[in-house]
């Protein structure tokens, strides 16, 4: 298995315009990761799967991840003049990073015995600007896995060839895999909502959320 | 008084012999199979378009168990997901437990005694080898044949449930392996009592194979059904015996040489046409090769610790990183990905579960097949909902 910087360098010539990095990993497991920009993802998998030294021929898993906004807090240390005496003064630098969803491909190959190599895909944000582009016409294995992801993450995958709810039935609202999800107050199916179970429904779905 | 004779209500046309109906000529016929259905191995349907009795279009539809099993991991600690693995393919709750073990081990670095390794790899072989044994009584119960094989295979069942109820108190839901290890120690003489059981397998086995090679039946409507080809398998992500089916030597215990099974003598059957014949056929020589292992291991088996000293279950966290760790379970590539934070919960716990994508293909296989045919098919591939559905 060649090194990762270098399936780096390979993908940077193949795919003129593609931005790839490196994602660190600090745990034991060192299972490093390609991120690459969404623009190119597909012509990038398209080459891992076919170049003849890789032949990632096998994704065996592909799955999403929820990455909120987020604040940061850094203590930085910051030179200052306190009282007419130039100090070292720890500050709080607090940064916030923009939400969005993620895909995470793990590919192997079968003829060639070798792997994981990590593939990773990101929207823009969580709200309006999350399609990404459908690895299912370079592997097929992907197909029931995006739907999936669509279903539980709400990413919306261009190119899929039948992009539909799979486990959630057809006509459910929210995506329940995000971290922000809040689960229905009323668990038990009833046909007419009455009483507290009305009250907790409309808190649960205000009007205004509706539309 | 005389009534006057009327004549008889015709609702129906009689035809004479030979002449095709002209009103449904060429028409199509959805039918829904499921999710209550016999053959379906629990709630899922397959919405069938028919012409005739070919099938022009299947579309598999699921999701009736899903509790998000993901999620309600999500909330818990690392340990508290273990016994619920057990309920995801609930046939084969020792590997399932073993690949979320690993997959931690690999997250947090962790050391397992090579005693709870020879361990994991007898519960496993014996996982495998009742899991095939019922499949294939499924699939002969699915082929018409009501009772006697799947009777011949709960028998020998049995024997290995005893196994797993003396060694881990539950015949099913076994919540066995822990992070850097497995829970107890063999109690006394469990070595023996699997080793008989392990020495009366090959009789069992010939014993059905004299009852089921050569049946007419079995051969008349595996042979040439569904046809899964080497391409596709492998581009769709088809693992387990159905991929080694369709002839592609791929099996992750020699692959990623997990769990000292590089220790141990085995080969990997591979078939030649890909068709349900073959995935039977498969199956039933995975369980020699089992045996071979399961031998193997029971003689030498080490003795020492069956957990590292220095894991810890009480406030577990590992530090914020990912794994992907993955086994070779007996209905294919078993894997658990985790993303930690450095919390006591996992940030991201995914499971890719076999069952459901070898789903995928299920469209391809029936596409032309006789609707009969689409029990067998799905017989062949080997789903449990519970993972399917998660």
């Amino acid at each position: 298995m060649i090194p990762l910087e270098q399936i780096k360098a390979l993908i940077a010539a193949a795919v003129p315009g593609a931005r790839v990095e490196i994602v660190p990993n600090d745990s034991p497991s060192g299972q490093r990761s390609l991120l690459v920009d969404s623009g190119h993802g597909a012509a990038a998998a398209a080459f891992l799967r076919d170049d003849l030294e890789l032949r990632l021929d096998y994704c065996s898993n592909a799955t999403g991840v929820d990455w909120p906004e987020l604040e940061i807090s850094e203590k930085v240390k910051v030179r200052k003049v306190v009282e007419g005496v130039e100090k070292e003064v720890e500050e709080v630098k607090k940064t916030r990073r923009p939400g969005f969803l993620e895909t995470v491909y793990h590919l192997y190959s079968m003829e060639k015995k070798h792997g994981p190599v990590i593939l990773r895909l990101r929207t823009e944000n969580r709200v309006d600007r999350n399609h990404l582009p459908s690895l299912t016409p370079v592997w097929r294995s992907c197909e029931f896995q995006e739907r999936e992801i669509y279903d539980l993450y709400g990413i919306i995958f261009d190119g899929h060839p039948d992009l539909r709810r799979i486990l959630m039935w057809d006509g459910f609202a929210d995506y329940p895999m995000r971290r922000d999800y809040v689960p229905p107050d009323d668990y038990e199916y009833e046909p007419t909502p009455h009483d507290e179970v009305l009250e907790r429904a409309k808190r649960h779905c205000p009007p205004e959320a509706k539309a | 008084m005389s009534v006057a004779a009327e004549p008889p209500v015709k609702n129906y046309e009689v035809l004479p012999k030979g002449a095709a109906n002209s009103s449904t000529e060429g028409e199509l016929l959805e039918v829904a199979m499921g999710p209550h259905h016999p053959s379906t191995h629990g709630v899922f349907r397959m919405d069938v378009v028919l012409d005739g009795e070919r099938v022009v279009k299947l579309k598999p539809v699921f999701g009736y168990l899903h509790r998000n099993h993901e999620k309600i991991a999500e909330g818990t600690t690392y340990l508290s997901s273990m016994p619920y693995t057990d309920r995801l393919d609930y046939f084969c709750s020792l590997t399932n437990n073993w690949a979320y073990a690993l997959a931690v081990e690999k997250l947090a670095g962790l050391q397992v005694p090579e005693r709870a390794e020879y361990i994991r790899v007898i519960t496993a072989e014996l996982t495998r080898l009742q899991n095939h044994t019922c499949l294939i009584g499924f699939l002969l119960q699915d082929m018409g044949a009501l009772g006697t094989p799947l009777m011949y295979a709960f028998r020998e069942r049995e024997k290995i449930l005893d196994l797993f109820e003396g060694l881990t108190g539950a015949r099913m839901m076994c919540n066995y392996m822990r992070f850097g290890g497995c829970r107890v120690d063999l109690p006394a003489g469990w070595l023996e009592q699997a080793r008989q059981v392990v020495e009366n397998y090959p009789h069992f086995l010939d014993e059905y194979e004299r009852l089921l090679n050569e049946n007419e039946i079995l051969i008349a409507r595996s042979q040439g059904v569904g046809v899964l080809s080497r391409e596709l398998a492998v581009n769709a992500g088809i693992t387990g015996p159905m991929l080694r089916a369709s002839g592609v030597n791929y099996d992750v215990r020699k692959v990623d040489r997990y769990g000292f099974y590089e220790r141990f003598e085995f080969k990997i059957p591979l078939g030649d046409h890909g068709d349900v014949f073959d995935r039977y056929m498969i199956r039933l020589l995975e369980m020699r090769e089992s045996l071979k292992i399961l031998r193997s291991a029971l003689a030498d088996i080490p003795s020492g610790p069956v957990m590292d000293p220095k894991a810890k279950l009480r406030g577990f966290r590992p530090k914020a990183g990912e794994a992907y760790g993955r086994i070779e379970a007996p209905k294919g590539e078993l894997g658990f990905y985790l993303i930690s934070d450095g919390s006591p919960n996992p940030y991201r716990y995914r499971v890719r579960p076999p069952s459901l994508i070898n789903l995928t293909i299920l469209e391809d296989l029936c596409l032309g097949q006789l609707v009969a045919d689409v029990v067998v098919i799905l017989g062949s591939v080997d789903i449990v909902l519970g993972e399917v559905d998660r």
